[in-house]
């Protein structure tokens, strides 16, 4: 009787708002989940033709003979990602190794603090960038009819994933034991030696799993590719063509859909899809970033 | 809203006394989702204008709207089409004598850029560049090329495929069963598709009369091959002879009485009527708006 003073009331207090706050990560990811088969599962099961909706391009859900091919969105998707990869992964390893390795002092913490307020910048920021920007400067550089295309999502969505496969990978050199690099300059390497062929061999599974979050976050936005990409169902053929992302068609579509239609359930079967992805991409990056620190 | 409203009450229950909210009229108004946006900006402004009534206004389109006014579950029907013979019918049964009221204009005009020389298109034409199996996609097709659009490609901009525009669009240009070519750019609204032609020399695009800018043009439209090319505008979309464009329309069973009259009085007036061309339609004449 005596133990429960305000101290121990605090303590149980603390305690379960700690809990409460670790399982939540976890609700919420069967939440979502629960909650987005729930809505599209129907939809998949009974009207959905999953061969057309991986094998054709029309998507046409409020046609009065409707059709939900969804190739040219995964297509879309898939190319605007891969050239933000393209864009993103040789600028964020290139950072992360000069923040780590050869930035000292003032520099370095400088740089930190901007590439993380780079990550900070919201999204449709970016889009309004690739818009208003971007868009007049590729159709000028280029001469191309349309600045809205692969090449100007691909690159602000590049320069998006960036800073957070940056702050990544320079946590993964981080933990590299200096006794690596001092056995390699003892062995009379050069900076460039030890960093090449002893700093991120070391730090491999670590730079993977950066750049594994960077395709994740690349293929979950949605506001700046909506803005950037022209919103165009197309088979693209080449970076200047427009094309249409999975989670642009969810967002421009899903406003004015009447709850528990087909067109309802069609953007819920791509909503499952994305998350089903995206959950490979991170469960893949997760596992690899374990071994790292396993070893 | 409601929710608001009785939270509000909970907090200050001195500020809403019962006596208060039994004066409160409020009209019901469904229908239309083409209107929907229109009709909640009418039912804003007049909750500032009359405070006594309230304007409770749903979607879920014209169908539905004018079968709850024939049920008389609601005031007012918004439809962005005429009643059918059925429907007068079930109403005539029902003993209601459906007044109709033409609220407005949907006109949609076609935009080129200011470089592009065409002035005039056939329905056909509009057809042959947005319809599946359409053959056009040059702009050489048309025998012109545009000044700036080295590509020649006809660069189709569009809407999503849930807005009104899209399937009005559809229906008077493509007809009933036909589809939009794939690959066109969607914007995702009326302001977007003009600002995108602005910035395109090769595009085509089809919006709001009302989002017209002096970047743009708007060719006139001709029903048929020799038949009279009309220009775009309120007046033409007044009168009827632009064949892109639709009167919006609002039903009352019978004569409306009391607060319905003085709402539908008060949305032809001039101050409704401009927030309709706020919204993008054309008024039912012309009004001058500040």
């Amino acid at each position: 009787m005596d133990q429960r003073d305000r101290a121990w009331w605090t303590d149980r207090l603390v305690q379960a708002l700690v809990f409460i706050g670790g399982i939540s990560g976890i609700v919420f990811v069967v939440g979502i989940f629960v909650f987005v088969t729930k809505e599209g599962l129907g939809f998949v099961l009974n009207t959905l033709d999953i061969k057309e909706f991986f094998t054709s391009i029309a998507w046409r859900p409020t046609s009065s003979n409707p059709t939900y091919g969804a190739l040219a969105l995964i297509v879309g998707t898939a190319s605007v990602t891969g050239l933000a990869m393209l864009v993103s992964v040789p600028l964020a390893l290139g950072a992360a190794v000069y923040i780590g390795e050869f930035a000292k002092g003032k520099t370095r913490e400088a740089l930190k603090v901007l590439v993380e307020l780079l990550a900070a910048i919201p999204s449709v920021v970016w889009g309004f960038i690739g818009l208003s920007i971007m868009s007049p400067l590729i159709i000028d550089l280029f001469d191309v009819p349309v600045g809205l295309n692969v090449l100007n999502a691909g690159v602000i969505l590049g320069l998006m994933a960036a800073p957070i496969m940056t702050t990544i990978a320079e946590d993964a050199l981080k933990a590299v034991p200096d006794g690596y690099r001092e056995a390699a300059e003892a062995l009379g390497a050069t900076r460039w030696e030890v960093i090449w062929k002893v700093v991120i061999p070391a730090g491999k599974n670590g730079l993977v799993a950066a750049v594994l979050l960077g395709v994740g976050r690349g293929f979950g936005e949605t506001m700046a590719v909506l803005m950037a990409t022209g919103h165009s169902i197309n088979i693209p053929t080449s970076p200047f063509d427009s094309v249409r992302a999975l989670t642009a068609t969810i967002a421009a579509e899903l406003g004015d859909t009447s709850y528990g239609s087909d067109h309802y359930g069609s953007l819920f079967a791509l909503g499952i899809l994305l998350f089903t992805v995206t959950f490979i991409i991170n469960l893949t990056a997760d596992v690899v970033l374990r071994r790292t620190t396993r070893r | 809203m409601n929710k608001k409203i009785s939270l509000g009450c909970l907090v200050l229950l001195m500020a809403c006394g019962g006596g208060d909210r039994a004066q409160r009229t409020v009209i019901q108004n469904k229908g239309s989702d083409t209107l929907l946006n229109v009709a909640q900006a009418w039912a804003e402004a007049y909750s500032q204008i009359n405070p006594n009534v309230a304007v409770a206004v749903t979607g879920g389109g014209s169908g539905t709207g004018i079968s709850a006014m024939i049920n008389g579950t609601v005031d007012v029907a918004n439809a962005s089409r005429t009643m059918g013979e059925e429907e007068l019918e079930a109403a005539r049964r029902n003993g209601v004598e459906p007044v109709e009221f033409v609220v407005g204009f949907d006109a949609l005009a076609v935009f080129l850029h200011e470089n592009n020389p065409i002035e005039s298109f056939t329905v056909a034409q509009l057809k042959d560049i947005y319809g599946e199996g359409g053959s056009a996609e040059t702009w050489s097709a048309f025998g012109t090329s545009v000044p700036g659009c080295g590509s020649d490609e006809i660069v189709r901009i569009s809407r999503q495929n849930n807005s009104g525009t899209y399937a009005y669009f559809k229906e008077a240009v493509l007809g009933e069963d036909a589809e939009y070519k794939l690959g066109s750019r969607d914007m995702h609204g009326s302001k977007d598709v003009v600002d995108l032609v602005e910035n395109t020399p090769c595009a085509i695009g089809y919006s709001g009369l009302a989002y017209e800018t002096p970047e743009v043009h708007m060719p006139c439209i001709a029903v048929e091959e020799g038949g009279a090319c009309v220009v775009p505008s309120v007046e033409t979309a007044i009168e009827g002879s632009y064949p892109i464009a639709r009167p919006l329309l609002m039903y009352t069973a019978g004569q409306p009485q009391g607060a319905v009259k003085e709402y539908m009085d008060w949305i032809l007036s001039d101050e409704g009527q401009c927030i309709i061309l706020e919204r993008g339609y054309a008024p039912v004449r012309e009004v001058s708006c500040t």
